[in-house]
């Protein structure tokens, strides 16, 4: 095709095409639908190239942004997709997910000028297009080295490590508590925004490199942490962030009040929304309200609104510039006819004889003295109160670990309940390193992705080391008997 | 330990108890060699059901065998019920929940109702063999779905029977025959129940006045029973507890049963939807209604 010459930065920065917010919110197919060829190659066209690789350098797992784009630009997909995989093991996910605002394309030269370039889709173009024609080869995995590793938990952080230690020779076995794998991936994040044939494929490369996958047991639970660390020689714990926050008010006990935990695991890993077909229910009446500013209110209500309520609203105690959602979320969100009440918040649910709830007692709040996160903190307004009607209304204010593994092994923890790791990602126990959601609370898929490759690096020394120190004691006996 | 993955988990036996009852052995050796009293797992038939959530009644841990027995009360049962010998649930998830610990009390009370006497059973046999003198109550609405009576006989130094219709021991309620108990001086030192909600509410209001330690096995609806979703969320004292990871065992004296028994409801209508669909597209009526 005629392309642009490289780099015309002046181009329009192009932010993809997305499914018509009309007939989205009918389906739960991917809203955000990405580029063609073409729109992907005059994208790559707007990159200068850049010596001093600011975004590389912004970029968490430093994928080489500057060099995929180019060999992107020439038309070689396939040492683009590679150049991606140097660094980055799920870049169709991390294309999708990964708040690129905040990290590469915030550190785009072109940012304040032209718009920064599109590299988070043009990442997402390049895995899917070597997905779908089949570019892509298995990596070598080297000779087995006899060490066994364990992972709980088959979210980011775990896949990760699954993955690196496969291809260093390592025999993974990963731990998932639910039926399906790929945890957060999987019950969390819907598939209008990360569809599942996305992560299948990661999933099921993962069992061709030889990556054992265990459902339907839960670690801290149908086994201990202790009794898994006897049968391995590494634990890696990527438990994730699996325990809601409740809304604190009185009420919380009516029909009709979701954790977004188990709304959007109603929703996603049960498919819900295919109820009668499948057979988990999910209930959201006339009229929705979900709590909280973060992803997981606007995929809880974004959800949803797919199901078919008058309406859905959000409510949020600060104001539309606090809230931790990525940008692009929030947009989608306004889009699709989701109404925000900013700088309130719910102070009491009242149901009716049934138990079932009726409304959400609410109050206006103002924005006071930073706080310790750097953020205004709210402040309710006195005699500011009022009342939303509503059948449904969803938590989603936060998470914590998920406890169980504290509770059943001697772990140091933190005063929110994570796990205390060093900068190798190892806790307090010799052989168990721990990573994503389950350290660092409620974080992101990528974040979770970075500690895997840390931890998965951490381990390979531990227990080279270990094997090394083995080696020496031995031959120093030899050596004794010898004499 | 080796950890093998297992993809089918296959029934080896089923028998029919009743109608609508039926018990079921499936192969399932990881959860039958660290099952223990009181755990629960859950089951998926296939890819589109429920998780269904299903106390233990047994485990055997040498065959890599585990034994449950399920009455058909809605959709996703009255299909497991259907499943044949030979057929295989997609999942079986497990061993859940926190067991029963098992000590010394004395005399220990096992009040057993419908198809909760199956889950009792393993409970009071531990605590059999654990040397607690052991009386079992067993009720039901008539003789015909009285379960599990000759098993429990064996395992308990008393067994008391109490049928709505007096087809099966004595015309009344499991609380009758705990009165009974209390007024002939029988010393209890500890009373575990399982049964539906309203039978446990009662037998915790029965034992209250006599300050006995009761435990009643609640079953809210549950959903993923890893502690993540918090939809079994139980108010206990004041505070909410999850049933899947901190039960499904709790101080029945604790527990607000009116809560649950509301909580309980809110699928309902969808139940009902369920139904109908699986009765429109089964000719065999399972008689659920």
């Amino acid at each position: 095709m005629n392309k642009p010459k490289k780099p015309s930065p002046q181009i329009k920065r192009n932010e993809g095409r997305h499914q018509d917010k009309n007939e989205r919110i009918k389906n739960f197919d991917e809203v955000a639908l990405g580029f063609n060829l073409e729109e992907a190659l005059i994208e790559s066209s707007r990159c200068l190239n850049c010596k001093t690789r600011p975004c590389e350098k912004a970029c968490p797992v430093n994928i080489k942004v500057p060099d995929f784009i180019t060999h992107l630009y020439n038309e070689d997909i396939q040492s683009a997709v590679l150049k991606i995989y140097e660094t980055s093991l799920f870049p169709a996910i991390c294309g999708r997910v990964c708040p690129q605002e905040n990290y590469c394309e915030a550190a785009c030269v072109l940012k304040d000028r032209f718009g920064s370039v599109s590299i988070g889709r043009l990442e997402r173009f390049v895995s899917d297009h070597a997905r779908k024609n089949n570019m892509l080869k298995l990596p070598e995995c080297e000779k087995e080295n006899g060490f066994k590793v364990a992972c709980v938990g088959s979210g980011p952080a775990s896949l990760s490590v699954a993955a690196e230690l496969r291809k260093k020779g390592y025999d993974i076995t990963v731990f998932e508590a639910l039926h399906e794998f790929g945890g957060v991936l999987r019950y969390g994040i819907p598939p209008f925004r990360l569809p599942r044939e996305v992560v299948n494929f990661e999933i099921e490369n993962l069992k061709k490199m030889g990556v054992k996958f265990i459902k339907n047991i839960l670690i801290g639970k149908s086994v201990s942490l202790d009794d898994l660390r006897q049968d391995f020689d590494a634990v890696f714990v990527g438990s994730g962030a699996g325990l809601p926050s409740p809304l604190g008010v009185k009420g919380e006990d009516l029909i009709g009040v979701y954790s977004s935990n188990e709304f959007l695991t109603r929703v996603n890993l049960m498919k819900g929304y295919k109820f009668p077909d499948y057979d988990t229910p999910i209930y959201v009446g006339k009229r929705v309200v979900v709590v909280g500013g973060g992803n997981t209110a606007m995929d809880s209500a974004r959800c949803a609104k797919r199901l078919g309520p008058e309406n859905v609203t959000v409510l949020y105690r600060r104001t539309k510039a606090e809230m931790p959602a990525r940008a692009e979320e929030v947009e989608n969100a306004i889009e699709e006819g989701i109404n925000f009440e900013f700088l309130t918040a719910p102070v009491e649910l009242e149901g009716d004889e049934n138990g079932r709830l009726k409304r959400v007692k609410c109050i206006r709040m103002e924005l006071g003295e930073k706080d310790q996160s750097g953020r205004r903190k709210p402040v309710p307004i006195k005699g500011s109160e009022f009342y939303i009607d509503t059948d449904v209304i969803i938590a989603a204010i936060g998470q914590s670990p998920n406890p169980l593994i504290q509770q059943t092994t001697k772990i140091e923890t933190n005063k929110w309940n994570c796990l205390v790791v060093n900068e190798n990602g190892q806790t307090s126990i010799e052989n168990v390193f721990a990573g994503g959601d389950v350290v660092r609370g409620g974080a992101t898929v990528l974040l979770a992705m970075k500690d895997g490759k840390v931890a998965a690096n951490a381990i390979d020394e531990y227990l080279k080391k270990k094997s090394e120190d083995r080696r020496q004691k031995t031959e120093g006996r030899k050596q004794k008997s010898d004499k | 330990m080796e950890y093998k993955p297992q993809e089918r988990y296959k029934i080896v036996d089923k028998i029919d108890i009743s109608d609508v009852i039926s018990k079921h052995i499936i192969y399932a050796p990881f959860i039958a060699s660290s099952a223990k009293p009181g755990n629960f797992v859950i089951l998926m038939k296939d890819e589109k059901s429920e998780r269904i959530p299903v106390t233990l009644v047994d485990f055997d841990r040498v065959n890599g065998t585990i034994t449950v027995i399920i009455q058909s009360i809605g959709k996703s049962t009255a299909e497991i019920n259907l499943m044949k010998k030979g057929d295989s649930f997609l999942n079986v998830s497990g061993p859940l929940g926190t067991p029963v610990e098992i000590k010394k009390w004395g005399t220990v009370v096992g009040v057993g109702g419908g198809v909760g006497i199956a889950e009792l059973y393993p409970i009071a046999k531990a605590f059999k063999e654990a040397g607690n003198k052991v009386i079992s109550i067993l009720g039901a609405r008539s003789k015909d779905l009285l379960i599990l009576e000759d098993e429990t006989i064996k395992i308990s130094d008393e067994v008391l029977i109490t049928t709505d219709d007096g087809s099966s021991g004595k015309k009344g309620v499991v609380t009758d025959a705990i009165k009974e108990l209390y007024t002939r001086g029988e010393k209890i030192d500890a009373v575990f129940t399982i049964g539906p909600l309203v039978m446990m509410k009662f037998v915790s209001l029965t034992t209250k006045p006599y300050n006995t330690p009761t435990f009643a096995s609640l079953n809210p609806i549950m959903l993923d029973g890893t502690g993540m979703c918090g939809g079994c969320r139980i108010e206990i004292d004041g505070q909410f507890k999850f049933a899947c990871v901190d039960g499904p065992m709790f101080d029945a004296h604790k527990v607000n049963f009116d809560s649950l028994m509301k909580r309980n409801n809110g699928f309902k209508d969808f139940e009902k939807q369920s139904i109908s669909e699986f009765e429109r597209t089964h000719k065999c009526k399972i008689g659920l209604h």
